[in-house]
């Protein structure tokens, strides 16, 4: 157990051998590099690996040359960052790329073994290796970073997905709402609306939650502004589809929708819009 | 900053905003609709303001202000053409025009009105 307990401290000494072969055997290091990822990635991944790992080896170089008790491996990280995010694009999981990477280490070790004073080859060696490690966990780092951007985006689509405005009748838009009801989504419901009443003149504009599984103050809040908003605009808003308990719970919070024209039904709802029209163009007709 | 145009159709009066309207204009446009509802008996004043891109606080205050006013005066006034924008600008700043009509068209707003009943919201 003991030999766990030995977490590699950094050796800052020992990174010169490292910077040496790497100025004076980079080639080597870098055809190892290539032919050892190979075996762990794709075949595209190690011709990546081969056009882009000699900038990361130049890299590391610079770094390890830096003076000071920390290496600042930013640079490389970023090279590295880069190429998995690449990778990851072209549809390598992440055991390949991260293999890629760790390859690096074979291949300065190979190195490393025929050069320098045999005597700290071990020390050297395990500098090598805590270096690498550093680089292949960054690296997972930015693969992880990748998917996540990838989760975001699909996360938003539902969002448009799911707040259409349609037109339901002559001059009468209707908003079904499906599901729970945040700020996010009331912002997105509201907005379309708004532009949807803007662009098809319309004198209604019907809010459905029947899709809408709880009210609490926080949406019925949402709801209020939707319809001030609306009303702004020159439009009647009708709140559809509250189911009786949930009207229950509404009156039990205390949240008061007596400004608010509300119905039943859709159905109700857009008679009541019908014929709200109805009594608008009849209007219009004798003016 | 040019005054804003007021224009008089038998018992109505049109007055339409500028895109960027500055608070000197708008009160002094207020001044002058009660003037002038005062001055021909109009019943109506409709005011556009589908060119503004922005309305802030002052501004809708002063919509506020003239309506009142011009109700005081015997004249309905209506608000008209309120973009999408401006609308959810005004209701997250908690003023919704209160007691003022509002209508998506001149237009709609003289059917409305012609109604009497409704566009009350």
């Amino acid at each position: 157990m003991s030999r766990s307990a030995g977490q590699p401290q950094p050796a800052p000494e020992f990174r010169a051998p490292i910077a040496a072969v790497l100025t004076e055997r980079g080639g080597q290091v870098l055809d190892g590099w290539v032919e050892r990822s190979a075996l762990l990635t794709s075949s595209s991944g190690a011709d990546d690996l081969r056009r882009d790992g000699g900038a990361v080896l130049d890299a590391l170089r610079a770094a390890l040359g830096e003076s000071g008790d920390e290496l600042d491996l930013g640079a490389v990280s970023r090279l590295l960052s880069d190429f998995s995010a690449r990778r990851t694009r072209s549809g390598d999981r992440p055991a390949q790329t991260a293999g890629a990477v760790l390859a690096l280490r074979e291949a300065l070790l190979a190195e490393l073994a025929v050069t320098g004073d045999p005597e700290d080859r071990f020390t050297v060696a395990r500098e090598a290796g805590r270096i690498v490690d550093q680089l292949a966990l960054g690296s997972f780092d930015a693969f992880l970073a990748g998917r996540e951007e990838v989760i975001t985006q699909q996360g938003e689509q539902p969002l448009e997905l799911s707040t259409p405005v349609v037109r339901v009748w002559d001059r009468v838009v209707a908003a079904p709402l499906v599901g729970t009801l945040d700020s996010a989504r009331a912002q997105v419901v509201m907005e379309s609306l708004l532009q949807a009443i803007a662009d098809d003149g319309a004198l209604v504009a019907i809010l459905d939650i029947t899709g809408v599984p709880t009210v609490d103050t926080l949406v019925a809040q949402h709801l209020l502004k939707t319809v001030a908003a609306t009303r702004l605009m020159g439009a009647d808003c009708i709140v559809s589809g509250i189911a009786p308990q949930t009207a229950q719970t509404m009156v039990q919070l205390g949240i008061d929708l007596s400004e608010v024209t509300t119905r039943a039904s859709l159905a109700d709802a857009l008679a009541m819009a019908i014929a709200r029209v109805g009594a608008h163009a009849a209007q219009s007709a004798r003016a | 900053m040019t005054a804003v145009p007021v224009v008089r159709m038998r018992d109505a009066l049109v007055a339409a905003m500028q895109e960027d309207i500055d608070d000197r204009t708008a009160l002094e446009l207020a001044d002058r609709l009660a003037g002038e509802v005062a001055a021909h008996g109009a019943r109506l004043v409709l005011l556009d303001v589908s060119a503004a891109q922005v309305v802030d606080s002052f501004i809708s205050r002063v919509i506020v202000a003239i309506a009142r006013v011009c109700r005081l005066l015997g004249a309905q006034v209506t608000v008209v053409g309120i973009r999408p924008a401006v609308a959810i600008t005004l209701v997250e700043l908690g003023l919704s025009l209160d007691g003022v009509r509002t209508a998506l068209t001149i237009d709609d707003a003289l059917t409305a009105l012609g109604n009497g009943a409704s566009g009350d919201g």
